[in-house]
This record gives C-alpha cells, sequence and structure tokens, in this order.
C-alpha cells in the first residue's frame, strides 16, 4: 500500500471539515477525490500533502507514519487549482525551483528541466513568464514543477478547475497518458462527477466531510452505496415507496422489497435510461403523459408525468428515439427496467454490490 | 464646458505649483551658476544634506524591515485587536509633525523615567542624532506597511504553499517567494518613505532645535537661510531638494505602474 489514511478527522475551529475518513491508495494508482464543494476532499488532499495538520488519525505514505513530517520532507508533488506559479520566474526556472532548493547539480538541473519541458509539450518555452503563457500551458508547467524532483505521490487539486471546457477535455486526456507514462501514484480532487469517472482508475465520492463510497467509476455508478451517491453521480430518478407484503407499491408501480418489513419507506432508484417509453400506449403496461422532449447531442432526454403525477426522466439514444414519433402531451406507456432501493440516509454501510434482495427487473 | 475645464486645471496647476517651481528655479540661480554651486556646497548646506542623507538611510533601513514584518503581521495573521493595530497604522498620517516632535520631547524629557535612564548612561537623545531619527521615523512609518499589506493580500499565499511543496524552508519562501512577488510594491513604499524624511521638516525642528552644524538637516537650513536673508542660499538648497524630490517621484511613478501590473498578471 502505498499510501494509508486512517480515520483522519480535521476541524476548523467549531466547524469539522473531515470526519474519520479511512482509504488506501495502491502503487501507481489514479485515485479521483470526488464531491460538491466543501464536502472535505480538499482537505484532505492537503493534509497528504502536510499543508494542513490533521485534527485526528494518520496518515502513512510508504510505510511511514509522516502526521509529524513538514511539508517539505514529505516527498510529494502538490498542483494547485490557480497554478500558484512563481511570476516573478521563467518557466525554466519554476520547474527548477525544488531541484535548486534540494541542490542539484546544474548540468542536471538543466537536463532534468529539460527533459520535462519536452514530456509536458512545452519545448521552447522556457523563456517565457507565466503570464505570457496560455491556461492550459500554465497548468502543465505546474505540473511539471510537481514532478521535477521525483515525487513518491503526486497530489493536484481541482487540476482543471480553471481553464475552458474544450482545454479541460485535452488536459484530461493528457493526465491520462502521462500517468500512463510514468505511473507515479496520483490523487486529485474534482467536483466534476464525469472528470472523476474519465480520469480516475478508483473514485472517492466525498459529503460533508466524510467518505461515501470508494471504488472503480463503474462501481460507484452502477451500485451507488448511499443515496448521495446515487444523486450526485449520474442522474437518477427517486421515489419515496412504502412496503407493503415485501413489495414497494405507488400505484401501479411495484418493486420488490423482500426483507423491509410492512410501513417501512425505502427510497427507490433507477437510472434514466432504465425508464423506457413508447408513443404505443399499449407497448408497456405503465401509463404517462410526455411532457418535453430535451436535445442532447449524443441522445435524448424524455420528461414523462405518470398518471399518478410524478415526474420521470428517461434517456434515450437517438436511434431510438428516431424510431418514434413522439409529440410533447402526447400518451405514452413506459417501463422500468432495473431500479435499486437506497440505503437509507444516514446509514454508510455499503449494500452488497448486487444482491437480488434490493435490486432487480420489473417485468413490462 | 469641456474646454473651459480643462483651462482652470492647468490654471490652478500653473500657479500652485508649476509658478513657484519656475520661480524657485530662476531665483536660485539668479546670481549665476557659481553663486548657486558655492551655496550648496557651504559647509553648513553640506552638512544639512548629510544629516538628512543619513536620517533618510537610517529611516529608510528600518522602515523596510520593521514596516515588511508590520505588513507580514497584518496580511497573514488574524489575531485580537488587529482592527486597532490597523487602525494605529495611520496616526502619523492624521497627527501633526509638531505635535509628533512634542510627544518625543515629552517621553524623552530630563524628568522622565527614560530621559533618566538615558542621561545617566550620557547618551543624548534630544536636540541631536537618535531623536531626529524617532520624529522622522514617527512620520514615515505608515508608508512601507500601508503600501505592502494589500499586495501581500492580493498575492495571496499560494505560491508561499507550493515553494513548501517543493522543498523550501521558511526563510527561503520569504527570500525566494514573497519579497519578489511584492517587490514592487516594497519599493513603492520605500521610495514614499525616502521623500518623506528628506522632507520632513516639522517634527525634526522641534525635537532637534536647528543647531547650525550639528542639527541643522537639509530642510531646516533653508529656513535658517531665508530667516538670515540669503535668498540665494535658500533658493539653492530648495531647488537641489527639489531636484532629488523629483528623480524621487519619477521613480515612484514607475513602481506604481510596475506594482499595479505585477498584480494584474
Amino acid at each position: 500500500m502505498k499510501i494509508e489514511v486512517r480515520n483522519l478527522s480535521k476541524q476548523f475551529g467549531s466547524v469539522e471539515a473531515v470526519t474519520r475518513v479511512s482509504f488506501g491508495v495502491n502503487e501507481g494508482e489514479l485515485l479521483g477525490l470526488l464531491g460538491p464543494s466543501g464536502s472535505g476532499k480538499t482537505t484532505v488532499l492537503r493534509m497528504i500533502a502536510g499543508l494542513e495538520m490533521p485534527t485526528a488519525g494518520d496518515i502513512i505514505i510508504d510505510g511511514v507514519r509522516v502526521n509529524d513530517l513538514p511539508v517539505q520532507q514529505r516527498n510529494i508533488g502538490f498542483v494547485f487549482q490557480h497554478y500558484a506559479l512563481f511570476k516573478h520566474l521563467t518557466v525554466f526556472h519554476n520547474v527548477a525551483f525544488g531541484l535548486k532548493i534540494k541542490q542539484w547539480k546544474r548540468q542536471d538541473i538543466r537536463q532534468r528541466v529539460s527533459d520535462l519541458l519536452r514530456l509536458m509539450s512545452l519545448e521552447g518555452l522556457g523563456d517565457r513568464y507565466p503570464h505570457h503563457l496560455s491556461g492550459g500551458q500554465r497548468q502543465r508547467v505546474a505540473i511539471a514543477r510537481a514532478l521535477a524532483s521525483r515525487p513518491s505521490v503526486l497530489l493536484l487539486d481541482e487540476p482543471f478547475g480553471a481553464v475552458d471546457a474544450k482545454v479541460r477535455q485535452e488536459l484530461r486526456e493528457w493526465l491520462i497518458r502521462l500517468h500512463d507514462d510514468l505511473k507515479v501514484t496520483s490523487l486529485f480532487v474534482t467536483h466534476d462527477q464525469e472528470e472523476a469517472m474519465e480520469v480516475s482508475d478508483r473514485i472517492l465520492v466525498f459529503s460533508k466531510g466524510r467518505l461515501e463510497q470508494v471504488g472503480l467509476p463503474s462501481e460507484v455508478y452502477e451500485d451507488p452505496a448511499t443515496e448521495f451517491v446515487a444523486r450526485f453521480i449520474g442522474s437518477m430518478n427517486i421515489l419515496e415507496v412504502v412496503v407493503k407484503n415485501g413489495t414497494a407499491r405507488m400505484g401501479p408501480l411495484e418493486f420488490p422489497a423482500v426483507g423491509y418489513p410492512d410501513g417501512h419507506r425505502v427510497r427507490v432508484g433507477f437510472r434514466p435510461y432504465h425508464v423506457r417509453v413508447a408513443e404505443d400506449p399499449s407497448m408497456f403496461r405503465l401509463r404517462a403523459k410526455l411532457r418535453h422532449v430535451y436535445f442532447l447531442g449524443v441522445a435524448y432526454r424524455l420528461e414523462i408525468e405518470t398518471d399518478e403525477g410524478l415526474l420521470l426522466r428517461s434517456r434515450m439514444n437517438k436511434e431510438e428515439f428516431r424510431q418514434y414519433k413522439f409529440q410533447e402531451g402526447a400518451p405514452v406507456s413506459y417501463a422500468i427496467t432495473q431500479f435499486r432501493i437506497l440505503p437509507e440516509e444516514g446509514t454508510h454501510a455499503p449494500l452488497p454490490a448486487s444482491s437480488p434482495l434490493n435490486r432487480g427487473p420489473i417485468s413490462p | 464646458m469641456r474646454r473651459f475645464l480643462i483651462t482652470i486645471v492647468w490654471l490652478y496647476f500653473a500657479v500652485l505649483l508649476i509658478g513657484p517651481v519656475a520661480y524657485l528655479c530662476s531665483e536660485a540661480v539668479r546670481e549665476g551658476a557659481a553663486t548657486f554651486g558655492a551655496e550648496i556646497t557651504k559647509p553648513e548646506a553640506l552638512h544639512g544634506f548629510t544629516l538628512t542623507a543619513e536620517i533618510t538611510a537610517i529611516v529608510l533601513v528600518v522602515n523596510l524591515i520593521v514596516g515588511t514584518a508590520t505588513a507580514m503581521v497584518l496580511a497573514r495573521q488574524q489575531f485580537r485587536g488587529k482592527a486597532i493595530l490597523s487602525g494605529l497604522i495611520d496616526l502619523p498620517f492624521a497627527v501633526s509633525p509638531v505635535i509628533a516632535g512634542f510627544m518625543l520631547i515629552l517621553l524623552f524629557g530630563p524628568e522622565t523615567i527614560l530621559g533618566t535612564f538615558f542621561g545617566t548612561l550620557d547618551i543624548k537623545i534630544l536636540f541631536a542624532f537618535p531623536a531626529m531619527v524617532m520624529a522622522t521615523l514617527f512620520v514615515t512609518f505608515p508608508f512601507v506597511v500601508r503600501e505592502l499589506t494589500p499586495v501581500l493580500q492580493t498575492v495571496g499565499t499560494q505560491g508561499e504553499e507550493a515553494a513548501r511543496t517543493l522543498g523550501a524552508k521558511e526563510w527561503q519562501v520569504f527570500l525566494l517567494v514573497t519579497l519578489p512577488s511584492v517587490r514592487w510594491g516594497l519599493i513603492y513604499g520605500a521610495t514614499l518613505t525616502v521623500a518623506r524624511a528628506i522632507g520632513e521638516f516639522g517634527a525634526v525642528l522641534v525635537v532637534a532645535g536647528n543647531v547650525l552644524g550639528l542639527t541643522q538637516t537639509a530642510t531646516l537650513h533653508i529656513y535658517q537661510s531665508y530667516v538670515d536673508f540669503n535668498y540665494v542660499g535658500a533658493y539653492a538648497v530648495a531647488a537641489t531638494l527639489l531636484a532629488v524630490s523629483f528623480a524621487i517621484l519619477t521613480l515612484l511613478e514607475i513602481a506604481k505602474a510596475r506594482a499595479v501590473a505585477s498584480i494584474a498578471q
């Protein structure tokens, strides 16, 4: 295990920013720390770096407890959200900064910096000052600077937060390639779930200072451990339904809920692409009215209002959408092909991934 | 209307600034360049220039160090009473220099504890060099602090944190990152300090007593020459100081532009 975080907590005055967070990071992994702003993800990253002191808990890097090691001695590379480049220094001297501090030989510094500039596609920009660079170039200088003295861990705080959407996409792909090449253990913070899914080997989902779930992007997406994760990652329809005789029933909607006592209120979640809609009112068992159609570029989002007055979102790919002649306001039929009963608010024990008890298809 | 306003502004400048400066310069050389040269190289005049330069140099060094430290505390630390301290820094702007001088006299007078203490050590504070430095320090203290504090706040701490993650120790962070990133603000504050120190008159007059060849700074020398009806002498020294001030003003404008630009980047 490269990094181990045990029961990490951080208190800022009377505010608990991080509450008993534990996780491990494998050598060479690219880990995404995901959560809304104020969820404690950046504080966790800063504590690992040594920029923030934990109130309680342990941080272990390479088998050594580093809680009492100052940031200078932790051998980490940190990339700040707004680059934090030294404006009074050229690109070359920005990247060389740490190497000079560590008293590398002149020749070695020159070699290392020019290697890094080539790796980051920044050749020929060594003599420029940061304010003459584009956002993407600045970010790459910041990463080069952080990597210069071969840190054992690379920490990135919202690395693509300050660049526009197109550059953001390029930088993501570029970071994945860079990580494939260098294999340096990396943790990055983001509030963008798509970014986290695309870039990370594994995702840590944070909410209100707590770690909600750790898992592969597909696990976090397919098997959200908590309602928060379900809501935060991807879009999900969520209904609150009362259980009776092992079935959660809401009008004509029935969800098997074996093992839950009668009268219990459960939350049933299903992804929009698990809601199938047809213009033929007899195609599926359930009836609704098509409220609105949204064009998303790669697909369509349909908003339907069921006969019981529930608003549900459905997602349909272009090919399927074109088979129909949907009209807003017209009656439609629909089916829910897959659902899951979400863990209750406040419980943090992840449910068994695909237990037939609480997950399964409903026949149309 | 626009033309009228511009004319008014020019007239105001002409009467208040350009006229007096031009007149002063012409009066200074009225009896020829030789007289001008003789006046500003008279022993008393030279002594005045030297004394002013010495006081200015010491005040500048002290303000750079203490002012930077104070600005760092005000910009970076949160503590009880910060607002009061921050308000007190502007006190020298609000208090007349003459009053500042009197406060020093009261503090170091022969009957006071401090006065007695230095008296027994046979160290002369009042009517001597130390009091002149202190008086000038008092009136110039706000400049570096006031210029540097907002610059430090704007620059923020991320660059410093970045330096730490790259292995820099605290003194390296300060010298290699903090100081360079606020250097133009610091130079601006220093320039204002120098300008004010050279021009100081009231506070120094009160604490130093204008003793010829001993505690007579350049500005006191101008005053003395004028009172003694040596107009050419007064004008010559004044014109010299004016030239220095003009040079400082130019530097000030450059520093200001750079400071603004370095923040904007």
